[in-house]
């Protein structure tokens, strides 16, 4: 049995860890909040642009010379992964649902016969994929300087992997990151962006056919550049909305669990010191007695 | 009858614009400036670096653009930007910054001929404001 005073010790130590845990979660919040407006805020913008790639990939009407970025280019064997995590830990499984959603996709691929190349965005993903897939990780990018999640980073991660298809290193490109759902719950994406997923949305198909100028094919060839940058901003966002939310449900457990710690060693503190005087006193009766 | 549309300006950060009584709206197409009216057939056409004008009853309003995709339908105007800037709170510091950026893109050799014009157009138009 441990003594009073190593309990004591204890017990301050727990209360001093739960103390940072909950200033932690308050934090959490607190980014949680400025997080998710702006996750939101950036929804028109990339929702405006997908909505004009639709219409126009609807409307282009040679789909043999579309843009390749469109179209893909024409193979389907190297495959490029860009897995986006946090830079700081402490967040529950936010990371780890990334990297688990992230290797069974490379299990399937390896199965496939294809080759897999991987950007990892984050220090945390790029720790955790080290260890297993370190030969296939080609570049790193982590933006621990930056405070928010900014479009200038997204750009500089679209315009590396605009370029690396345009000396065609790979042919199919997907990005991983978590949505943010609510607070308790983030779903990790696989989200294909070359070549374009163009779904047949069931929105409203606009009969009025647009005016281009210049023509389609240019207009096509620009955006798509633009339309990555801002997927993958898009998944910053929700990407850091989502660790904060995570990050703050975790905070919130290991506070409650400190809490519950606390309550259990308080119990087992005042036990011992009872027993100390009971026993303290049996002696002195027994003294007494013996008298 | 009213001559009226609604125009939308976003960025990607957030919503950067939305005014409901805008009478004309003339922005810097890829091919030469265009004016926008009420009415006007759907189309969609890209921007070079230039000023947006924006002519409505309450005022009007010009912006300086880099970049930028605009849309027009059911008289609803899209504008879609990654770099936009109320003229009004263009100082001449932060000028300077922007034209000193795009002058060190123009001095890279290695830029193909549309982001040469394009960087052209942009210290043409940074230049102008002074």
């Amino acid at each position: 049995m441990a003594s009073l005073d190593d309990l004591k010790k204890r017990i301050a130590s727990v209360k001093s860890t739960q103390k940072i845990t909950k200033a932690m979660k308050m934090v959490a919040a607190a980014k949680l909040r400025k997080a998710q407006e702006s996750a939101e805020k950036g929804r028109p913008y990339s929702e405006k642009m997908n909505n004009i790639i639709l219409n126009l990939s609807s409307g282009i009407s040679d789909k043999e010379n579309a843009p390749k970025l469109l179209s893909g280019s024409g193979n389907d064997k190297v495959h490029l992964c860009v897995v986006m995590t946090s830079d700081r830990g402490l967040c529950g499984g936010f990371n780890s649902n990334i990297i688990k959603k992230a290797k069974s996709y490379f299990a399937k691929l390896a199965e496939d016969g294809k080759d897999l190349k991987i950007i990892t965005v984050g220090s945390k993903g790029n720790d955790q994929l080290k260890r297993a897939y370190d030969d296939k990780i080609i570049v790193n990018i982590s933006f621990k300087e930056s405070k928010h999640a900014n479009y200038f980073d997204a750009e500089k991660v679209g315009k590396m992997v605009i370029e690396k298809f345009g000396a065609e290193e790979f042919d199919v490109c997907t990005i991983f990151y978590n949505q943010f759902k609510n607070v308790i719950t983030q779903i990790p994406q696989a989200q294909q962006i070359i070549p374009l997923n163009v779904e047949n949305s069931e929105e409203d198909k606009s009969e009025d056919s647009y005016e281009f100028e210049p023509d389609e094919d240019e207009i096509l060839s620009n955006l798509l550049p633009k339309n990555i940058s801002t997927q993958i901003f898009k998944a910053m966002l929700e990407n850091s909305a989502s660790e904060q939310g995570s990050r703050m449900s975790a905070m919130d457990n290991a506070t409650r669990n400190a809490g519950e710690m606390v309550d259990k060693l308080t119990i087992e503190y005042n036990r011992s010191r009872q027993a100390a005087i009971t026993k303290e006193l049996i002696e002195i009766i027994s003294g007494a007695e013996s008298l | 009858m009213s001559e009226e549309f609604k125009v939308e300006i976003v960025n990607p950060e957030r919503s950067f614009l939305v005014k409901e009584d805008v009478s004309e709206v003339v922005v810097p197409a890829f091919e030469g400036e265009m004016g926008i009216l009420k009415d006007h057939i759907s189309i969609i056409s890209f921007l070079k670096p230039g000023i947006i004008k924006i002519l409505s009853k309450s005022g009007d309003e010009n912006y300086y653009v880099e970049d930028g995709i605009v849309e027009f339908k059911n008289n609803n105007l899209s504008i879609l930007t990654s770099s936009i800037f109320n003229l009004t709170d263009l100082d001449k510091s932060k000028q300077q910054d922007l034209l000193k950026l795009a002058e060190e893109e123009a001095s890279n050799p290695e830029i193909n001929d549309q982001s040469r014009y394009l960087v052209d157009q942009k210290i043409e138009v940074l230049r102008s404001l002074n």
